[in-house]
């Protein structure tokens, strides 16, 4: 069996960082730990201490109240499968404003690699779970899948079409220096990001 | 306790733009004076954990959300609740139907009635408790109490049948 085609986080992060323009970007787990290796942004939302699932929810309050202003949610996939149904509230929203980029590497990165309950040793057919499948279930219309960096960087302006817009992006899984971490204190950090989505 | 059009009114007055919410049996009734009201946005939520992240978003842009959801949903929302108002130290109000308290006839033995106010002190939110139709101003007030001192609040909203 041939190993599935992935790409290193910290790349497509990078992807991300470099076209986000004036973005919201929002992130959890793994990639908020790689984000903050990036230029911060005062629209950056580390989302560390998180509550595993609310990412997508709480950029879609934002996308909502400020329907100008593009968020893009880097959410795992661990993540993801927390809270399945904001899948749901998201298609049904529908906001045009809104980017969700799910990062498939299979595991619970940041607690050690243990292989989450969407991962093909877990699963009776033995397959991935399809998280672009999911999204189209739940509504989403615009559903892109990337398992490697050029592609992604050669489809950058995906991450700005009207949405809701979902991209998953396969990606390897790191196995050193792989624990969660925050820049600092989480009410500090939200209100820059408020305050820079009043000006 | 609110008729419909009176909790729509309440709202309006108070500035709120936007209900997060998931409905119970009793919230319920208020769902088409919330979706036809002119100056609020209703935005229904799968799970309770999601409305507390979503409203937080809401403020975040400069909105007036409030999250209405049941007693049992405070339960599931447990996490996002800490994460938003503890962690984040945002703002946000909910309004928690209090499932059982006025009748239980339905649901005998429901443990809502003892768990639902022992789980708001722990999470150590300013609250006020509406028992019965006498008390709704002090929604109102404590809402704007809250809001003065931008502190997060929940108001506990007696109900009767599941």
């Amino acid at each position: 069996m041939s190993t599935p085609q992935a790409m290193p986080l910290a790349e497509a992060l990078a992807v991300i960082h470099q076209h986000r323009a004036d973005a919201v970007v929002i992130t959890t787990m793994g990639a908020a730990r790689e984000w903050q290796t990036l230029e911060p942004h005062p629209k950056d939302l580390v989302y560390m201490p998180s509550s595993m699932g609310q990412g997508p929810p709480l950029g879609l309050g934002i996308a909502i109240a400020q329907p100008d202003q593009r968020v893009i949610v880097v959410n795992g996939d661990g993540c993801t499968l927390m809270n399945l149904g904001c899948l749901v509230t998201l298609a049904a929203q529908a906001p045009k404003n809104f980017t969700l980029v799910v990062v498939d590497n299979g595991v619970y990165e940041v607690t050690g690699g243990q292989a989450t309950i969407g991962h093909p040793t877990k699963r009776a057919d033995s397959q991935p779970l399809n998280f672009a499948d999911l999204a189209r279930a739940a509504g989403f219309t615009e559903v892109y899948e990337f398992d490697d960096v050029e592609s992604f960087r050669f489809e950058h302006e995906t991450l700005h079409e009207p949405g809701p817009v979902c991209i998953v992006l396969k990606t390897t899984h790191q196995t050193e220096d792989v624990s969660a971490r925050s820049p600092s204190p989480p009410a500090e950090r939200i209100q820059v990001l408020r305050t820079s989505l009043k000006s | 306790m609110f008729a419909p059009e009176e909790f729509v009114s309440t709202l309006t007055e108070l500035g709120i733009t936007h209900v997060v919410w998931i409905p119970d049996t009793t919230l319920g009734q208020w769902d088409e004076a919330l979706r036809t009201a002119p100056e609020i946005e209703l935005v229904q939520v799968c799970r309770e954990g999601e409305a507390w992240a979503l409203a937080a978003g809401l403020y975040l842009g400069g909105a007036k959300p409030i999250v209405v959801i049941q007693c049992t949903g405070l339960f599931e929302s447990g996490d996002s609740l800490r994460n938003i108002v503890h962690d984040y130290r945002l703002p946000i109000y909910g309004l928690i139907g209090y499932r059982s308290f006025l009748n239980a006839a339905s649901l005998p033995g429901d443990t809502c009635l003892k768990f639902t106010e022992p789980v708001l002190d722990a999470w150590a939110l300013d609250t006020v408790f509406l028992k019965d139709e006498s008390m709704k101003p002090q929604f109102a007030e404590h809402y704007r109490k809250c809001t003065e001192q931008q502190i997060p609040g929940i108001c506990l909203m007696a109900e009767g049948a599941a």
